[in-house]
Parts: structure tokens; sequence; C-alpha cells
């Protein structure tokens, strides 16, 4: 066993962290309170040249990296700064069942992804599908071999109105109840997407679809829908576990200099034992989530099970660290002046993108039986 | 023992009931209920509608013009405004320094400002917090100097709740730096708000509201008349005022009204086709805390009642007060769950009076993120729930 980085991994993590770390200082992305970049051109086309986007996708798909490892290390950054930017949307959740599909096919249009030129969305989330993501009543109607129109309103899309491209889950018309994968164009006739910002400061927006022209990418999508949704998974759990990493730091530094009662509030033990309780279950969160890394390319049921281990504590250990930085620091982290009042949204509305901690046992507890 | 409300408390029941029916304008019930911004016109309309019914200084005895309920009257009408959706009664005049001065102001403080919060004249605001002193209160450093028929007050304060409407401040300050213990040496002193020197900053809380202030004095001249009680003797009226704050603040009746909304939730969600009520996961968190807070709603009362009429509540209320506000805090938290995605899209315009768009997804779904966001102060103000377990055991406990 082996817990180091290779020698590549480390040159990409320090490379990474410096461009982040000026990205983020001289954009005040923290300072506008999560002020999401998805529009800010110049930041996507410097991450593009940097490579931080090709990282996120294998080589056959045009990229450098794309493993498991690679997703949790990049992500871990990204939440360390607090960087809002359609990472996960494109170079995740878009681009994935294009490359498991057809590397060839999708060549041009995943090149144009790493080089920041294109961006893209997966909508699979719909009003009453909650964290199911098989779940399509979306309807996808054929007009020849290749060609579709889709109908029907997808929800809380990530990166929709950003989109050039949007990949959509649809039931087919004519299958035995298959969810098909489709590739539709952002400015499609009979589109329509309500764009707006979370309350975490991510661009999402709802979508709905009447007779939009569709391109197939799969008319069997469930295999990539759960492959892709694995590796979304697994990107959030790492940035949980960098927002956690700051979160302590920043409290720890917080009851070192507030002084109440003529001493320093982390001179008392009912502060103490807490903040131990926080490194303790963060590192709980950081090694499941290395073990998700390692495993994001295993067989279906070995996957999802590290796979919803590692969202789970993020969830749950990410309500638990945001809620005791908020404590601890008193009213002071209630302010929008203060950094960690936003990594503590984002962190703790980390579970209700791609499964809540509810969701995630549920799995585990059908995977373990 | 009878653990049912008497006929005469069920009439009493009725009888609030069928005034808000009556009296609590639609409109500002349903700004109440989807969570819209409430300006300072909404609360002076709701204020001027109980004046009008003698019921705003429902805590005060009746020979000052209160109401003389009974605790167990004071909870029915505290549970009948929550579930009829009325605006909180803005507490800082009625509840927490007319309790004060009743107990402890000279004759010509009651004369001056009692009938002005009974009629709703002033709007008062609480200047306690410092940068500096929060969970240590006593160590408070805003000075006040006396010079002949004033002190000059030099200091600054914050969370100042809803100063930004306030006329006047009832504020602690040390009048004596020398005394040998920081709780000796405090003043209680009632400032007017337009006073020279006195300037009121917005602080922008995480949901990007504007709620709470600083408030900062420079070379202010109060007048020695405006100090209440003894000069060095404040930290006595001070903390008589912060139990009055702490029962409230267990929020039993918010925590029910949430229940409520949580439950209409989780019916309406579907998981897999069900409703989110009968994933048993779900529920089983849903039966946790609701079996909490039928627990608490009765160690509620059997404190306030222990309380006795016009009394103040005893250190129990510092198990009210950590109790009730993890309750509120854990119902805030599952309504978020609840919603699942939808508790993600934020729109701020959404809460502002005449926004007219559709919502996203279910109509209640986008408060509820801010509301958790928001309900995290439940824990830290009135005291932290941290000082509340030191004053617990201190003195419930003897240790």
């Amino acid at each position: 066993m082996d817990f180091n980085l290779s020698e590549e991994r480390s040159l990409l993590s320090a490379t990474t962290d410096r461009f982040l770390q000026s990205a983020a200082s001289a954009q005040k992305i923290i300072k506008g309170g999560g002020e999401n970049l998805a529009n800010d051109a110049g930041f996507w086309q410097e991450a593009s040249e940097l490579g931080l986007i090709e990282a996120l996708l294998p080589v056959d798909a045009g990229g450098l990296g794309g493993d498991g490892l690679d997703l949790a290390l990049i992500f871990e950054l990204l939440g360390k700064h607090l960087v809002n930017a359609p990472f996960l949307s494109t170079a995740i959740l878009g681009a994935m069942p294009l490359w498991l599909q057809d590397t060839q096919k999708f060549a041009a249009l995943l090149s144009d992804v790493g080089a920041g030129k294109v961006k893209l969305a997966l909508a699979i989330s719909e009003a009453d599908s909650r964290y199911d993501i098989q779940f399509a009543a979306t309807e996808a109607k054929p007009v020849d071999t290749e060609n579709y129109q889709l109908s029907g309103h997808k929800a809380v899309v990530l990166g929709a109105g950003d989109a050039d491209q949007l990949v959509v889950s649809a039931k087919m018309a004519e299958g035995n109840g298959d969810i098909g994968l489709f590739l539709v164009d952002g400015k499609a006739q009979g589109l329509k997407i309500r764009s707006y910002q979370t309350i975490d400061a991510q661009l999402a927006g709802d979508i709905w679809l009447e007779d939009v022209p569709a391109v197939c990418i799969s008319e069997k999508g469930s295999d990539i829908i759960s492959q892709t949704a694995a590796a979304g998974a697994l990107c959030l759990s790492a940035e949980a576990v960098g927002l956690m990493d700051v979160m302590k730091d920043a409290t720890i530094e917080y009851v070192k200099t507030r002084k109440q009662f003529g001493r320093s509030i982390g001179s008392f033990q009912v502060i103490q034992h807490r903040l131990v309780d926080l490194l303790m279950e963060i590192e709980q969160t950081r090694s499941a989530t290395m073990l998700a890394a390692a495993h994001l390319f295993s067989k279906p049921d070995m996957r999802d099970k590290h796979i919803s281990a590692a969202k789970n504590l993020a969830g749950r250990i990410g309500k638990l660290v945001a809620e005791e930085t908020i404590q601890l620091h008193g009213g002071i982290a209630m302010c929008w002046e203060t950094d960690i009042a936003h990594y503590a949204k984002r962190l703790t509305m980390i579970d209700h993108y791609l499964g809540d901690s509810d969701y995630h046992l549920k799995q585990m507890m059908r995977l373990s039986a | 023992m009878d653990l049912n409300y008497s006929e005469s408390e069920r009439a009493f029941r009725d009888e609030v009931r069928d005034w808000l029916a009556q009296n609590l304008p639609p409109a500002l019930r349903e700004k109440v209920i989807k969570h819209k911004r409430l300006s300072k016109e909404d609360h002076h309309l709701w204020h001027e509608k109980l004046r009008s019914r003698g019921w705003l200084c429902w805590h005060w005895p009746a020979e000052h013009g209160g109401t003389g309920w009974t605790p167990v009257q004071k909870h029915i009408f505290e549970e009948e405004m929550i579930d009829a959706g009325a605006p909180r009664i803005i507490p800082f005049g009625p509840n927490m320094l007319g309790p004060v001065l009743i107990e402890f102001g000279s004759e010509a403080h009651k004369k001056t400002y009692l009938p002005r919060i009974l009629n709703c004249e002033d709007w008062w605001c609480q200047g306690y917090s410092e940068p500096g002193s929060g969970s240590d209160l006593a160590s408070l450093k805003t000075k006040a100097e006396r010079r002949g028929d004033v002190y000059i007050v030099n200091g600054q304060k914050t969370w100042t709740t809803l100063g930004h409407f306030a006329d006047k401040m009832f504020c602690l300050v040390r009048t004596d730096p020398n005394a040998d213990k920081p709780q000796k040496g405090i003043s209680f002193l009632l400032i007017d708000m337009d006073s020279p020197g006195i300037e009121v900053r917005p602080i922008y809380t995480l949901d990007g509201e504007h709620e709470v202030n600083e408030v900062w004095l420079t070379d202010v001249e109060v007048p020695v008349e405006n100090l209440v009680g003894l000069e060095n003797e404040g930290w006595t009226y001070a903390k008589y005022l912060l139990t009055y704050e702490r029962t409230g603040i267990a929020g039993v009746g918010y925590s029910k009204q949430l229940l409520a909304h949580l439950k209409s939730m989780a019916n309406r969600r579907k998981e897999g086709g069900q409703p989110l009520a009968q994933d048993p996961l779900f529920a089983a968190k849903l039966a946790e805390v609701e079996i909490d807070l039928m627990a608490m709603d009765m160690f509620n009362l059997r404190t306030v009642s222990a309380a006795g009429a016009g009394k103040a509540p005893s250190a129990e209320s510092s198990l009210l007060k950590i109790k009730g506000t993890q309750i509120r805090q854990r119902i805030s938290e599952l309504l978020r769950q609840a919603v699942g995605p939808y508790a993600c899209p934020y729109i701020s315009e959404q809460f502002d009076e005449g926004y007219n768009e559709p919502p996203i997804g279910p109509e209640d779904a986008m408060p509820l993120a801010r509301q958790y966001f928001n309900l995290r102060k439940l824990s830290i103000y009135g005291g932290s729930n941290e000082i509340q377990k030191n004053i617990v055991a201190k003195t419930v406990l003897g240790l």
C-alpha cells in the first residue's frame, strides 16, 4: 500500500491549488458571497489552459486523467477555495455519458469541453423524482433511428442556463420502460429554461421541453446514468472534505483568539472536545472518500457501496461540521461578511445534490444486506 | 392533577381564537405564512391592533395596563397567535423593558415609558451584546461617564435586532471600571436613538437579510434621569430581563407550527412513488422529533406554571431554552431535507411583497433552506446554549 500521491498528481495538486488560490482572491469569489463563476469566461479559459478540465477526462476522451483519484483531488481543492464554477456540471455530469457511450462519436464535442469552449449539463432530476436517478416521466418519441423529440419537465438541473448542450434522460415511448439519454442543443426550439442561483451559489435551472429535437446518445442509458451519478457523488464528497478542512481550521483559529471570561474560549474543555470530534469525523469522511475514489470504476455493486458510504458521510458529517462551525464561532459566523458562512451553506446544501444522506444510507442497506 | 384545560381556559382560548380570526388582516397573515419580509408598517399595524384589544403588553400585571393573565392563559395566547399566523410581537418594549421598569423603574419611568409602550408610541431595541462581549456579557466595555446632569456614553453594541426601526434603546453600560467584579459597575440606561453621536450600521446575515445592526455610540449625552434603578446595579436588572427573554425562546408554539408544516410536506413529497411520510427512515425521524416536542410542551407548561403569575421564570427556563431550540432547529432541518433538490433554488425577490412569478417546485419550498440557516441563531442568541448549560450546572445542580 502507498498513500502518497504520484509525482504527476502532486504536481497537479500544487498547480491547481495555486491557481484556485489566486483566482479566489483576485475574483473575490468568497467575499462576493460565493459569487458564481459560470459566466466568467476568463476564469473558465484559464482553468482549461491549465488543463484543469482535461484532468477530469480520461485520455481516450481527449483528457489527461479522469480517474477517481484525479476527480477527488481536484474537487477537494475546489471545495477548499469555495469555487463555484461549472466543473461538475460540464466535465463530469455532462461529459461522462458521452465518453462512456462512444469516445469516437463525441470526440469533437469532448475536445471542445476540455478546451473550455463548450459547457454541458445533465438533466436527469424531475419534480417528482427526488433523488431517484433512474426516474423519468419525460418522454422520448422517435423521429428516425437517431433523432427523437423530447417532452417533459426537468428540475434543479446544475448548469442548465449556461449549457451549450444538455444531456437529458427520458422514458422511451417505444420500449419496455427503458430510460434513454439524449443530447439537446441549449438553444433548441421548444426548450424553455428558467435559470436561477441556488442558496449555495450554484447556477441551476428548471427545464421544460415540448417536442424538442434531440439526438440519441443511448437507448438504454441506465448503467451510464448510474456510473455518472456515482462520479458526481464522489466529486461532491471530495468537495465536502475540502470545505470541512477549511472550516475546522478557521474554527480552531477562532477559538484560540476569541477571548471570553478572561481566557481564549479554546481553553475550555467543552470546546476542545467538540473540535476533536470534528477532526475525527472529518478524517472518517476523507477516508471514505479515498476509498470511493479507488472504486469509482469497480463493478456496480462494489462501486455504489463505496460511493454511498462516502456521500452519506459527506452529508452527515457535513451537517455536523457546518453546525458546529457556526455554533463555536457564534453570531459572527451568521454574517454575510464572514467567509465561513458561505462555506457552511455550500457544505450543508451538498446533501441536496445526487442523493442525500438518507438516500445513500438506503443504498447501503440494500447493498450490504 | 388535571392536564386538560379547564372550562374557563377553554373559553379563553376560544375568545383569543375568535378575536384573531376577525382582526388579523388576511394580507398580513399571508405574508407571515409565506415568509415574506415584513415592513416596519406591517409590525406597527399589528401592534396597533393588539393595543386596541389591550393585548400588546400581555405579560404585564393588570394594574400597569397589562392583562394580568395566568401563566396558562399566556401560554394559550402565545400558541393561538402563532397558530393563526400572526406576526410576532416585537418583544423589546412589551416583553423585556416593560417588566423591568415595572419591577425596578422609578415612578417617573413608569409614568413616562409604560404608557408609551402600551400605546405603541416607542419602538425599543436592546443594547446588550458587544463585539468583545457575547457569552461573557458582563465584560461589556461601553462606557458611561457622569458629567453633571448627563452621562457621556462611548462604545459599540452589536446584534441589535431591528435597531434600524427603533426610537429608543435600553442599554447596558459600564459606569465603574474599577469595580472588583465585572458584574458590578454596570448600569442600565435608556437612550434616545436620535441622540447626536448614535450611528446604526446594518449587519447582513448569511441569507442576505438585514435584521440585526451594529450601534455605535460616540459622546452620546444621556440625561441622568434615564438611569434605571441604581448606578452600578444594572446587572441585576439585565439578568431579570434575560430570564424573560429565555422563556419565549423555547418557542414551543413555533415548533408545533413547523412540525405541522413538516408533516404536510412529507405527505406531499414523493419518494419512489410513495409519500415521503411513508419512508421508514424519514418517518422515524419525524416521529422522534414529535415525541420530543410532546414532552417539551408539557415540560414548558410545568415550568411556566411553577413560576406563578407575574413572576420571573426560574433557572429551569435555561433547560427550556436549550431543548426548545434543539427541537426547533431539528424540525427546520427535516423540512429542508423533506423538499430534497427543491431546497436549493433561491430567489431573494420572492420574499418581497408583490413578487408574482410562479414558484420553483412546491410553493412553500423556497423559504426552507433559508429558514434552516436563519434558525442557527436560536442556539447562539439569548445566551448561547453553552452558557445556559453553565447556568444550570451552577444554579440548579449546585456544581
